[in-house]
């Protein structure tokens, strides 16, 4: 779950990239689909993460750190999402720079998830 | 973007007070009026300001006009009533429809358009003309007939020497007319196309020069501010000047983000227009306006508003556009949503024989609505003189319920003003007590 809101929170940065460089209003709804779309992903990662707080065998400071960036994304994310939905230029460079934010908490998220698999932790 | 949202305790602070409150400086007054109104700074939270209409049947009650005059609900139960035109013979036409086929480009126009949509009729368009008729001018209108269908929600209506001209949402057409008709004698002719791709803003107000060579028609932007992209806005935030007999145009005055009614002031034969200005970026900005059209002006749409107040919302940016942009003439306050307007004559009453009838179909972008009325600007010497007075009011009551919104308004010569309510789908009739 969590591996899908990596590329799509990617696509919204380039696709603010490219709205930055040209003003071609595409890219930013471009940007807001995209972003949509990691935070329907999103959700079931922070419903997952929340869930397995509650489980004794899984609780430790790296699921807890794992929970809490996994919700960070989600609600910067949402944030972002806002933020896009202003008309035309309104969305710059706030759009961007937390489109930025979000793909940096999306990728530290999924990498102490990932790497706490080998101890059997998050799914 | 402020900083502190990078926080997401500091994000949700903010979100919520976008949501909830409405702010200081939310209030329309009198400093927001007429022909120099405050322009405070563009601002806008996470969430742009919405309080949409709730609707609410008219029941026993009924619109508030001044003391010494009456009004009347001369037809109900119309597919979606916006303008009117008053015949040589006293009958009522009205344009009855809903337009406009943007596609949802964004999350956003999801749920803004599902908002929306709670604060207007569930009623289907109507796509016609209904003809109204007094038999007997006793203020009842008997007679309440279709006399063409099949249109493309039709706005604009205006008559030149027996002929009827419909401004549809994609083109404009023509009837024969004869005095006492109470059915078109045929289909409709193609005058001209009008541009129709998109159709963000759909309506065509349409109004016919004195000497009847020309129709003028406003088109309006294809956007709230270019969020639809540069191409969308190619022949759109514009008056047309089309020859009546050739159909051929050319633009008459632009940068009018959406003129959506137009009147030619008797005598001056000037062409004045209600203009609705962009929204988002502020509980009182832009003004939407009255003005003069000047012939080649341009009115700031999009690089700028009320002159040369540039938005920063819009790239790539035109300096030299800004400089050239014009100064409307008259405030009517921001998000009114000024859809009618009618110049009045000495019939209608002493206090109110001079200036204009502006018909306002009421405010969504803003916590405190506005609008929601038919208000009078009273002229002096063929210009704006004053503030502006309530003339019909009611339709937003105490209770927070809407029941009416008020569309095109015209002065009928014999003393009355038709207001078209689109919501309540009736047609209203004032006249001074005799």
């Amino acid at each position: 779950m969590l591996a899908g809101t990596v590329p799509l929170f990617l696509g919204a940065m380039l696709s603010d990239i490219a709205y930055s460089a040209t003003y071609q209003v595409q890219w930013t709804n471009f940007a807001s689909w995209l972003i949509a779309g990691g935070l329907v992903f999103g959700a079931f990662a922070v419903v997952w993460a929340v869930i397995d707080l509650f489980h004794a065998d899984r609780r430790g400071p790296r699921a807890l750190l794992y929970a809490l960036l996994v919700v960070a994304t989600w609600v910067l994310g949402f944030v972002n999402l806002l933020i896009h939905a202003k008309d035309a230029w309104a969305s710059m460079p706030g759009g961007l720079i937390l489109s930025v934010i979000v793909l940096v908490l999306a990728c530290a998220a999924t990498w102490v998830g990932f790497s706490s698999l080998r101890v059997g932790g998050a799914t | 973007m402020r900083r502190s949202s990078v926080l997401p305790t500091a994000a949700l602070a903010i979100l919520l007070s976008a949501c909830g409150g409405s702010g200081s400086g939310s209030d329309l007054d009198a400093a927001h009026l007429g022909p120099d109104p405050a322009l405070p700074e563009p601002q806008r939270g996470l969430l742009p300001a919405m309080t949409v209409a709730k609707p609410a049947p008219w029941g026993d009650r009924q619109p508030t006009v001044p003391d010494g005059y009456t009004v009347t609900a001369i037809a109900t139960g119309l597919k979606i009533p916006r303008q009117t035109l008053v015949l040589p013979n006293g009958d009522i036409l009205v344009a009855e429809g809903s337009g406009g086929n943007a596609p949802v480009l964004q999350p956003k126009h999801l749920v803004a358009g599902y908002i929306k949509g709670k604060g207007t009729t569930s009623v289907e368009s109507g796509n016609r003309l209904t003809l109204l008729r007094d038999g007997d001018g006793d203020g009842t209108y008997e007679q309440q007939t279709v006399f063409a269908e099949n249109l493309n929600a039709p706005y604009g209506l205006a008559l030149i020497d027996g002929t009827l001209y419909v401004a549809n949402q994609d083109a404009l057409v023509r009837f024969d007319y004869r005095d006492g008709q109470t059915r078109a004698s045929g289909p409709p002719v193609k005058v001209t196309n009008l541009p129709s791709a998109i159709n963000h803003h759909w309506t065509k107000a349409l109004a016919a020069s004195p000497d009847g060579r020309f129709l003028y028609v406003g088109i309006g932007s294809n956007s709230n501010i270019t969020e639809r992209g540069m191409t969308a806005e190619v022949d759109r935030a514009m008056v047309w000047e089309i020859d009546a007999r050739t159909g051929a145009h050319r633009p008459y005055a632009t940068g009018l983000r959406n003129p959506t009614a137009l009147a030619v002031q008797p005598r001056t034969e000037q062409l004045w227009a209600v203009v609705n200005e962009r929204d988002e970026i502020g509980p009182n900005l832009v003004p939407d306006y009255l003005t003069a059209v000047r012939e080649g002006g341009f009115y700031g749409w999009p690089y700028s508003y009320w002159g040369q107040n540039v938005d920063e919302r819009v790239r790539p940016q035109d300096p030299q556009k800004v400089a050239s942009a014009i100064v409307p003439d008259y405030s009517l306050g921001s998000h009114v949503a000024a859809l009618g307007l009618d110049f009045s004559t000495p019939a209608m009453g002493v206090e109110f024989a001079e200036g204009v009838f502006i018909g306002e179909h009421g405010s969504w972008n803003r916590a405190v609505p506005v609008g929601y009325k038919v208000i009078f600007v009273p002229f002096q010497d063929g210009r704006p003189a004053g503030p502006p007075v309530d003339f019909v009011t009611g339709f937003r009551g105490d209770d927070g319920m809407t029941r009416g919104r008020p569309v095109g308004v015209t002065v009928d010569p014999r003393g009355a003003l038709i207001v078209a309510d689109d919501l309540a789908n009736t047609i209203w009739r004032v006249t001074p007590e005799l």
